[in-house]
């Protein structure tokens, strides 16, 4: 399989790499670090997932397909969690698409939404990416979500495809550890 | 029920062809497999077309299979809409490595412009 998508040519970042921890818009302390191998707390939070939130089918709603699901998006590629007095609020993932490149997907909770969360999870997902030494990242994302859209043009993702339901978005890393 | 299902070679479309194929057998369904010049998959529409007569055959369906050149989402539209067609059948998105399920344009382009009813399989 080759990985036929166009990418900036343009390298994003510097990114961070976590863990780093920040007070978020409602002065929570929030955690951004690396997933530690412990599912409990992200099946927690997917189980609290508002339904209205889900996005071209995930994440999956029954707690056992929540598991599955899971399974696959951990199996490879670096995952970041963010919590907040230690229950996991937001998850960024990034999976394997086979080619070389990856695919990422970002999941923050209802009440934890537009606090500036989401900038930071990304920040720190990429920055994980980078040290692991990924260079090309891509995302669909449903074309109404314009906040989803404008945070990940923030982080210097460009539109690569408009012609579907979904947009199709992708971002160059350079391929290199950055510090904190 | 007249069904009009089109198929393009990628796996949702194959997908569709079983569901149809096993619909329109319970329901005595009247059923025409028309293979898609797809710019989003790469099989060659002469493999689609064979590949769904097998399985029509396997499944002892009487359907026919016809190739429709051109834009696939207004071809479909058209055909249906022309030869008295009740229902459009298509695939209903392929998943991402992550599971996301996106719908192709011709999906789109169907969905928004048929006057028919239209079915996504999952």
């Amino acid at each position: 399989m080759t990985d036929d998508r166009p990418y900036p040519d343009e390298v994003s970042g510097p990114f961070r790499t976590p863990p780093f921890s920040f007070d978020d818009r409602l002065d929570r302390r929030i955690e951004v670090r690396a997933f530690d191998g412990d599912e409990e707390p992200l099946v927690a939070m997917y189980r609290a997932f508002d339904p209205a939130d889900r996005a071209q089918g995930i994440p999956p709603s029954r707690e056992e397909e929540i598991r599955e699901w899971l399974a696959v998006v951990l199996d490879e590629g670096p995952d970041v969690v963010a919590s907040h007095s230690d229950e996991v609020v937001g998850h960024a993932t990034l999976v394997p698409d086979g080619t070389g490149a990856f695919e990422l997907a970002i999941f923050v909770l209802d009440e934890y939404q537009a606090a500036g969360i989401g900038t930071r999870l990304l920040d720190g997902l990429l920055g994980q990416g980078s040290a692991a030494g990924i260079d090309r990242v891509w995302l669909t994302v449903e074309r109404w979500n314009t906040p989803a859209i404008d945070l990940y043009q923030k982080v210097g993702f460009e539109t690569t495809d408009a012609e579907s339901f979904e947009l199709e978005m992708s971002i160059r890393l350079s391929a290199a550890s950055v510090p904190a | 029920m007249k069904v009009l299902l089109g198929i393009g070679g990628t796996d949702d479309s194959y997908r569709a062809l079983e569901t149809t194929i096993e619909r329109a057998t319970e329901a005595a369904d009247d059923l025409t497999v028309a293979v898609l010049d797809n710019p989003e998959s790469d099989p060659d529409p002469d493999d689609v077309a064979r590949k769904a007569e097998t399985r029509l055959a396997e499944a002892s369906l009487d359907a026919d299979v016809v190739r429709l050149e051109g834009d696939p989402g207004s071809q479909l539209v058209e055909v249906a809409e022309r030869d008295g067609f009740d229902r459009i059948v298509l695939g209903g998105g392929e998943r991402s490595p992550m599971g996301k399920l996106t719908i192709g344009h011709v999906a789109e382009f169907v969905i928004l412009n048929a006057t028919r009813t239209v079915t996504l399989v999952r």
